[in-house]
């Protein structure tokens, strides 16, 4: 196996009082594409939070890229290569949409790079072209998850995490972004994705982790759980 | 109509200098959601400073121009190391408490640097040294002189070079989005304490050219000064939608105009009962009259929005 580009030990946290991760291990290896399971409170968003340093841990470790994530703050970890695209979005509204695209580049200083970068984003995502000079507040949802994955992906992340790009979406519009995302991965960067919806989830991850309660139930090749029972009763709904 | 004229000129001059205190509170209202009532005071200091920069240069010989400069810039600097130290010392271990615990340490800052200014400068006034001929000018009746119209160009050229980097560079759009969504900006890689930070030294260095300002134009410091001008300014940025930096401007502009129309013609409104020394209840007459019909003011959006 290639050394791991993510790895969490036995990782407890808690978000507002409650303990809501409690002990979990996970690894993400260079190009592969992870899907994080659970219903609601699981604690999915919480471990992504404390992925992205928005949140401590309580205990445990996080090795990203061979270094422990311990004391390093959320905006640093940009720079090392780790994005988030938070749940609800989080594009700055009061913003353009290529001031939120912009935002995304702040931790590097590569003016000519940024731009072909701008230009390709545009290319992946045409209709956010259209509307660059547009408020980001003025967009619908799903081309409001557009400007988040476009702004993530122009911190040239190694590692990407994406909480629910599907949430709030027509099934139309969660396609799209689901096919963006198996685009992306294509290009061999490494994803974690927190997703709800298990099925879409497992159709594009290689791998997956199911969550409950604060801990890893069950984890797999995508395809194995797709077809475990356990799986499909709990979170296909057959 | 000459009265008029003259009350407008006033006004906009006094305004101007309003806009630019306003623009301090309505920067860091902004980004924290925090009421800075200790922003006055620095308007104070920074007065003072440049005030004793130019007595001393003046002194040493310095052409008067090259003291200007130079005091103000010192003055620029020693309140934007204040304005920093501030909110490293005051507000930052507070980010997280309810909001009343850092406006009463606002409260409690303000006094501090009153007394500290005063066991420094003493009590008594600091005249303003005539350097250069204050001309006058007249202008269809009304006179406008030398000083007026250095502060009112000065301000609006310092107005619109902030509005450049708010809208126009990297660091503007991290303000902006840090007083957005501190969280999101953090996960686009901005340190939000050094955006903070540079906020406060931004504000204040506003601050310290309105104190020199205002000395110049009355040709008077006092370690009391920033105490009304505080208030009056943060009036201005309520006046014109707390948060709101195009607000902060107007609504300076337009207080500076209530308060030199108010003072003019009060007299002639009430018989001769009020006079024009009854200049300072205008301002408070606004904000009182905004909170009470649009606590929003006249360009906040509604009460959540910031900007």
């Amino acid at each position: 196996m290639t050394k791991p580009l993510l790895e969490i030990r036995n990782l407890q946290a808690a978000y507002g009082g409650i303990q809501a991760v409690k002990g979990i291990d996970l690894y993400i290896a260079p190009g592969e594409l992870v899907a994080l399971l659970g219903s609601n409170g699981a604690g999915k968003t919480t471990t992504l939070k404390t992925l992205a340093g928005l949140l401590h841990p309580a205990s445990g470790q996080i090795q990203y890229d061979g270094k422990s994530l311990h004391n390093i703050a959320a905006h640093q970890r940009v720079a090392m290569g780790m994005a988030l695209v938070p749940e609800g979005r989080g594009v700055f509204a009061r913003l353009t949409v290529q001031e939120n695209l912009q935002m995304g580049a702040y931790s590097r200083d590569d003016k000519k790079e940024i731009a072909t970068d701008l230009a390709r984003m545009y290319e992946l995502f045409p209709r956010l072209a259209e509307r660059r000079d547009q408020l980001a507040g003025t967009l619908s949802g799903g081309e409001q998850q557009m400007v988040a994955m476009a702004r993530a992906l122009m911190s040239r992340p190694r590692l990407l995490m994406l909480d629910e790009p599907s949430m709030g979406l027509a099934p139309l519009m969660v396609q799209k972004i689901f096919e963006t995302i198996r685009d992306i991965a294509a290009l061999g960067m490494s994803i974690l994705l927190v997703e709800q919806n298990a099925r879409l989830a497992l159709q594009v991850a290689q791998r997956g982790y199911v969550m409950e309660s604060g801990a890893i139930t069950l984890s797999g090749e995508a395809g194995e759980l797709l077809g475990s029972d356990a799986v499909q009763q709990a979170y296909l709904g057959s | 109509m000459e009265i008029f004229l003259q009350q407008i000129i006033n006004g906009l001059v006094q305004g101007s200098v309003y806009a630019l205190v306003a623009l301090g509170y309505t920067m860091v209202y902004g980004i924290l959601g925090l009421i800075n009532f200790a922003h006055g005071e620095v308007v104070m200091i920074g007065a003072m400073l440049a005030l004793s920069a130019l007595t001393s240069l003046l002194g040493m010989g310095a052409p008067p121009a090259l003291a200007l400069l130079l005091s103000i810039g010192l003055a620029m600097l020693g309140c934007m190391v204040l304005g920093y130290s501030i909110e490293r010392i005051a507000y930052r271990p507070l980010r997280h408490a309810p909001r009343l615990a850092p406006l009463i340490t606002a409260i409690g800052v303000s006094i501090v640097l009153q007394n500290l200014a005063m066991m420094i400068w003493g009590r008594e006034y600091h005249s303003f040294p005539q350097m250069i001929a204050n001309h006058s000018h007249t202008f269809g009746g009304a006179i406008i002189n030398d000083i007026q119209i250095i502060v009112f160009v000065l301000a609006l050229a310092i107005m619109a070079g902030l509005m450049v980097v708010v809208h126009r560079t990297r660091l503007g759009r991290a303000m902006r989005a840090v007083a957005e969504n501190q969280h999101a900006a953090q996960l686009m890689g901005v340190d939000i304490n050094r955006v903070i930070s540079i906020t406060f030294m931004l504000g204040s260095a506003l601050a310290a050219v309105a104190g020199m300002m205002i000395s110049a134009s009355y040709g008077l410091a006092h370690y009391y000064m920033g105490f009304l001008l505080g208030l009056k300014a943060f009036t201005a940025a309520v006046l014109g939608g707390i948060g709101n930096l195009r607000g902060a401007m107007l609504g300076g502009l337009l207080l500076g105009l209530i308060e030199s129309l108010g003072a003019g013609y009060i007299g002639d409104f009430t018989g001769g009962f009020f006079g024009s020394n009854y200049q300072d209840v205008f301002a408070f007459f606004v904000l009182i009259i905004v909170l009470v019909f649009r606590p929003s003011g006249l360009l906040g959006e509604r009460l959540a929005e910031r900007a």
